[in-house]
């Protein structure tokens, strides 16, 4: 019981209420009028010059029936339209993961790829550019598209059950030792994927490297039809959880007192991030920062309760990606940029901002 | 293309008569009649285009077409190779996306298909057939197959003065390829690389044939493999590259002691566009200075 165990791993640990009570709406509002503006910028900005409004009236000329088309509607609605649902997808899922996994594990530190899903969604994914072609096309059949992305999900989900199973004993699972069996299994991907890179080739070795900054360029219908079935029923479940990982902060035999299904909570909390994050990286690659940072804002400014923390993590995670690739989409226009780094980029700087302004400085 | 006429008359059946016109300008597939406007994806294809005299017709190219130097200064950039965007492809308006075999990423050339552009695609193959098979398939591709024809009659005759040069190699240098020196540590071009396949063109010996791919080599590797020469791409316009034989292990080779360094430009060497066959009597020359001194092109 290491990391798990200090209490008061949360910068506002005794300061439950950070936010009076009747501000929350207010947090709210806010974040939904970012997420609003940053899907009519998504949609409104792009290599090509398609106006927020023009792009608007697409959209609702297609909602209404009327079959849109010509290039620009091609644009909006086969481009824009669902790399911004994808952004959303997977914005929320990292993010809310992230709060989820800070909450379960009781420290700030904990990120989603903890319990081994980015780990064992990298290493299938590199296993499926290296050896893809002689290995997984047989599996694959007539979708070798589908390869990587279905690779990385079962990889990813694969790992985190059966580090799962390695922390439970007698139907306890200790988060230690999934903390533990998480930083070794990460090890060991580390070394096989080193490996592999060793053995690829030059342009397999340009595709992992691509495929690690993360990026939602390939956007289609097909996936984001994908990413929602196997995210949003997870999203939808987390709120319930607020309550358990809540208890949870006081310690796991208080939870346990408080009458919370400790093992259940866990259970699920796990799943959901396994799913969620597995579904982000198999869509996106890796995209970092998002999971660890994104919740921690939001515990600044509001406070621990995982109620109010979990579903505004959610809403900024979206905003946040959605914004950042649409910098990255335009930046450079008509080339990209890997979102990867443009997250961190927009997301450092707030994040230290708002650690020096509510520690009144570092120096202090 | 008839299914997207379709569409498209569909569509202005139902718009007013003012708005069809920007309709129009809005529609790809709608110019097709009008000048070709390609997106030329890879260093060897846009060079290609450049030689059949298309380079007009360019519209954007990625990164990596840096011959002629106007392509990268002149036509809009439209990102690396394998990290491409559909709409930043599509905001060129182009009728033709000309890609190496490998560019991406796949989904995003898809999204660029349905949207009605032509997309060719031009296999990466190393060596005397597959560089005259690329220039080949690009030319089909715009229509120059007269001016295709004699570009490719140039390159078999450059590979053919290449192979009478080779023959008088009687005995091949052992040469080794370094990609680059980070921290000392020379990765090299082993097996399977365009390095290596410009080495065998050269009439020389891959010292690095043990390894497949570019590898990093060790000290000890590098010794064993004793190369009578190291050949290095120059960094920049400048033409600088680390001096190798600084390094103990490279002090240690035959290369070494007759300080036998070749620097040549990374694209123009590996590319494996048109000039190839001018690249490879360069190497050549300069790997076999006693046999071939004096063919230089």
């Amino acid at each position: 019981m290491t990391l798990a165990a200090a209490p008061r791993s949360f910068p506002e640990g005794k300061r439950l209420p950070a936010l009076p009570l009747d501000r929350r709406p207010l947090l709210f509002a806010g974040l939904l009028v970012a997420l609003a503006a940053s899907g009519i910028a998504a949609l409104g900005l792009g290599a090509t010059g398609i106006p927020a409004a023009r792009a608007l009236s697409i959209l609702a000329e297609a909602a209404t029936g009327r079959a849109a088309s010509g290039g620009d509607a091609l644009i909006v609605l086969q481009v824009r339209l669902p790399r911004l649902l994808l952004g959303l997808l997977v914005g929320a899922a990292l993010a809310s993961s992230g709060a989820l996994m800070q909450g379960l594990f009781r420290n700030p530190l904990a990120d989603p790829g903890l319990v081994g899903v980015s780990a064992g969604a990298a290493l299938a994914a590199a296993a499926t550019i290296v050896l893809g072609d002689a290995l997984l096309a047989p599996l694959v059949g007539p979708l070798p598209f589908a390869a990587l992305p279905l690779g990385a999900f079962a990889g990813g989900l694969l790992t985190t059950l059966a580090l799962y199973r390695i922390a439970t004993r007698g139907g306890r699972t200790s988060m230690a030792t999934l903390l533990l069996a998480g930083v070794a299994f990460g090890a060991l991907s580390g070394a096989v994927m080193g490996l592999l890179s060793y053995v690829s080739d030059d342009r397999q070795l340009r595709d992992l490297a691509f495929w690690s900054l993360g990026s939602l360029s390939g956007a289609t219908w097909t996936k984001v039809a994908a990413a929602a079935a196997l995210i949003l029923p997870g999203l939808l479940l987390v709120p319930a959880l607020s309550r358990g990982l809540n208890a949870l902060a006081l310690g796991e035999a208080e939870a346990y007192h408080l009458g919370v299904p400790v093992q259940r909570v866990k259970a699920a909390a796990v799943l959901t991030v396994a799913v969620a994050v597995g579904t982000s990286v198999a869509c996106a690659g890796m995209i970092g920062f998002v999971g660890i940072v994104v919740p921690h804002v939001l515990r600044l400014l509001a406070g621990p309760d995982h109620r109010m923390l979990l579903p505004a993590s959610a809403l900024a995670g979206a905003a946040l990606l959605v914004a950042a690739d649409t910098v990255a989409r335009t930046l450079a226009a008509p080339a990209e940029l890997p979102i990867g780094i443009l997250t961190a980029l927009i997301g450092a700087p707030f994040f230290l901002w708002l650690l020096l302004r509510r520690r009144g400085g570092l120096l202090t | 293309m008839t299914a997207a006429m379709t569409a498209a008359m569909t569509a202005l059946s139902r718009r007013t008569l003012l708005l069809a016109p920007a309709l129009l300008a809005a529609l790809p597939r709608a110019r097709a009649a009008s000048p070709r406007r390609i997106v030329s994806i890879g260093g060897a294809v846009t060079e290609i285009l450049y030689r059949l005299g298309r380079g007009g017709e360019i519209v954007g190219v990625d990164s990596t077409s840096q011959h002629p130097a106007e392509a990268l200064r002149t036509k809009a950039n439209v990102g690396y190779v394998r990290a491409l965007g559909a709409e930043g492809i599509l905001s060129l308006r182009p009728t033709h996306v000309i890609a190496v075999e490998g560019a991406g990423p796949p989904d995003a050339l898809r999204l660029v298909e349905q949207a009605g552009v032509r997309i060719v695609r031009v296999p990466e193959e190393f060596g005397e057939e597959g560089t005259v098979r690329r220039v080949r398939t690009v030319a089909e591709a715009v229509d120059a197959q007269a001016e295709g024809a004699a570009l490719a009659a140039e390159i078999e005759e450059g590979f053919a003065k290449l192979s009478a040069v080779r023959a008088k190699v009687t005995r091949p240098a052992k040469a080794l390829f370094v990609l680059s020196l980070q921290n000392g540590r020379p990765v090299v071009g082993g097996r399977g690389t365009a390095a290596d396949a410009m080495l065998a063109l050269a009439g020389a010996e891959n010292a690095a044939s043990g390894l497949t791919g570019w590898k990093p080599l060790s000290d000890e590797g590098l010794i064993a493999a004793a190369p009578e020469a190291i050949v290095t791409m120059a960094h920049g316009p400048g033409g600088d590259a680390p001096d190798p034989f600084a390094l103990p292990a490279f002090a240690a080779t035959p290369a070494a002691a007759k300080r036998r360094l070749i620097v040549m430009d990374g694209v123009y060497l590996l590319g494996f566009g048109p000039c190839a066959p001018s690249a490879a009597l360069e190497l050549l020359a300069a790997l076999h200075p006693d046999r071939a001194g004096t063919a230089r092109p």
